[in-house]
């Protein structure tokens, strides 16, 4: 038998030259082993939260709907939303100004990620919801000419203030993504664009933009994600999300388990959703990035029942 | 009319007294009101040439100074035709090196020209500086009589902006190394942008254009296909069809080869060999001397960012005259 034998076509049986010669496959004790242990663990688990009262799903049933929760994650969603949107349009400016030739404009932008990075969140947002101490009032006009003044606690509420915090939060990371996108981009994208005589704000939305997203979604679905769960330390400002929500309950009702589960599985859940949309808004970007795009878990399910 | 060995394409060749010594005349358009004109060795080009009384011993009338003025032709060693591009001292720095030293460079319309030279002699950088995607730091860069990069007024230079030198860019065509297909975009998609964002031309006749160029560099049946789909030589060819795409004047080729498996570079040379002989102007820099050989009009050797010699292929590669030329074509062809 030679050494290098060609390539058998899969169904031509195994690689010998001689029809008396089987191929028998190594065998994987371990991995079988293994797999049974990590299945024992799991039901144990499973059996675990089925039968231990203290999990108490008779009432985590009767709150997970609840109107008052209901009411919480719509809030959530809320911040999460309008933190996310507001954070990107902020980090948008801010990749574009450290990335600039200006030293001022990328000086001030280093100097925003830097403050807005190293304060803790919680402490951001204690500082916003306590403006009014330190601004009585706020004035918009021209600089140094008239304008309109506001009282401070009239223009921003609580949840404002936690909005407003989540923003300026999530926009010093966002600026850094979005960099980290732009700077992935090949400087001979650019090159080719420019000497096409692309128009600049094409050349930036249609060529390096899309390439940017790759590097850019995966850790901008982390902020995301990140955010979602972050908007649970609103509650030390009374806002009623979900967390705080919760929390309202089981002081009331003492059945602490059961409520944080709750708000856990709600978590889970648009976690969950964020990250089909990730994996889907991914594969969008991948065009042509991969020659051929690896089929979806829906395709794949779909190949094995028709088989 | 006397001793005249070589007079063709004469349009229109009037009130001519006399015209002695002319050993060969070509292309004249227009000639009229020539009272004498004697002793023209050389003279080609010529769109038109009115109320020239006195032209004698002619014989210095291969400088091409003296040509210009009278029309936009020039001649480079027995080649003219319209200037497109004119570098004049042109000089480049990068930090302490010095790229460029003093290039100067003309390039005549429906010519091919040919850049060799050892790498870090500055012919890319050259070739970069041409659509101003490199500022040099003296010298002018002139195509199709246009400055680039910069507005003339009186002895001041104004910087043009960005968009006025996308816009310059666009009448240029840009060949790189690396190909620099837009990855996300299919091989058409690549070649239609620029017509469609950069000229603002319609989409159905940019796509049906882009389709026919795709053809042309015979990819006809990979438009849809992205450029990570595509072999290197394949991408090459689209990229040639990108800047073909821009129906520019002049196209600028950078080492198109050298990312090539040698395998791949034939397909690549065809294609340019094609479009030298339809009569694009072209300036190659390439280490493929015997595309060189083949279908330059003009060769350059460069060495350390000066124009060591130029000339017609075959001075300047069989019959080089300086030893740094000879050196380095020994290298290459051995």
């Amino acid at each position: 038998m030679s050494v290098l034998t060609p390539i058998q076509p899969k169904n031509a049986g195994p690689p010998a030259d001689d029809d008396t010669l089987t191929v028998v496959p190594a065998r994987h004790p371990w991995r079988w082993a293994g797999t049974a242990l990590v299945l024992v663990l799991l039901a144990q688990f499973a059996h675990g939260l089925a039968t231990n009262p203290g999990w108490d799903w008779g009432t985590f049933a009767g709150y997970f709907l609840e109107k008052s929760v209901m009411e919480a994650l719509l809030v959530t969603l809320q911040l999460t939303v309008a933190g996310a949107i507001l954070g990107f349009l902020g980090g948008i400016p801010l990749a574009a100004m450290r990335l600039s030739k200006n030293p001022v404009l990328a000086t001030v932008s280093w100097g925003y990620i830097w403050v807005f990075r190293s304060v803790p969140l919680l402490v951001q947002l204690l500082f916003w919801a306590n403006l009014g101490y330190l601004y009585d009032r706020l004035q918009i006009g021209i600089p140094f000419g008239p304008g309109w003044s506001f009282a401070t606690a009239d223009l921003i509420s609580p949840f404002g203030a936690a909005l407003l915090g989540l923003a300026l939060h999530e926009a010093a990371f966002a600026g850094e993504i979005i960099r980290a996108g732009l700077l992935s981009v090949d400087q001979g994208q650019h090159e080719a664009a420019a000497a096409l005589g692309l128009p600049k704000h094409r050349q930036f939305f249609k060529i390096v933009v899309p390439q940017a997203m790759r590097a850019i979604l995966p850790n901008a679905a982390n902020l995301l994600v990140n955010l979602l769960k972050s908007t649970s330390i609103v509650y030390v400002l009374a806002i009623g999300e979900l967390f705080y929500q919760v929390q309202v309950i089981y002081g009331r009702n003492g059945r602490v388990v059961p409520l944080l589960m709750v708000a856990t599985v709600w978590y889970v859940i648009l976690t969950a959703t964020l990250s089909i949309l990730q994996y889907y808004t991914e594969r969008y970007f991948a065009r042509g990035a991969v020659r051929t795009l690896p089929p979806t878990p829906f395709q794949r399910l779909k190949a094995v029942l028709s088989r | 009319m006397t001793n005249v060995d070589k007079l063709s394409k004469a349009d229109e060749l009037t009130g001519v007294d006399e015209l002695t010594g002319v050993d060969r005349l070509t292309g004249v358009d227009r000639l009229t009101g020539v009272d004498q004109l004697t002793g023209v060795d050389q003279l080609t080009g010529v769109d038109r040439l009115t109320g020239v009384d006195e032209l004698t011993g002619a014989d210095g009338l291969t400088d091409v100074d003296a040509l210009t003025s009278v029309d936009d032709s020039a001649r480079v060693d027995g080649l003219s035709g319209p200037v497109v591009v004119e570098v004049t001292g042109v000089h480049k720095s990068f930090g302490a090196l010095h790229v460029l030293r003093g290039v100067d460079l003309t390039a005549l319309a429906g010519t091919v020209t040919v850049i060799l030279g050892p790498s870090g002699s500055g012919k890319s950088t050259l070739l970069r500086s041409i659509n101003h995607l490199e500022k040099v730091d003296r010298g002018l860069v002139r195509v199709g009589g246009e400055l680039i990069g910069y507005r003339q007024s009186g002895s001041k230079l104004h910087e043009l902006s960005e968009r006025q030198i996308l816009k310059q860019r666009a009448g240029i065509g840009f060949v790189f190394q690396n190909f620099n297909l837009f990855p996300h975009l299919t091989a058409l998609e690549n070649v239609a942008e620029a017509p469609i964002s950069a000229q603002g031309k319609p989409k159905s006749l940019v796509y049906e254009r882009s389709r026919e160029l795709l053809d042309r560099v015979g990819l006809s049946d990979k438009s849809d296909a992205y450029p990570r789909q595509l072999s290197g030589g394949q991408q090459q060819r689209v990229a040639i069809a990108r800047a073909l795409a821009l129906e520019p004047q002049l196209i600028l080729f950078d080492e198109p080869t050298s990312a090539l498996d040698p395998e791949l570079v034939g397909e690549v040379l065809d294609v340019l060999r094609d479009l030298a002989r339809a009569g694009t102007t072209m300036i190659v820099v390439t280490h493929e001397i015997g595309f060189a050989r083949e279908a330059a009009d003009n060769v350059i050797f460069m060495d350390e960012g000066q124009i060591v010699e130029q000339g017609p292929p075959a001075q300047v590669l069989d019959n080089p005259r300086h030893d740094r030329t000879r050196a380095f074509l020994s290298k290459v062809l051995s």
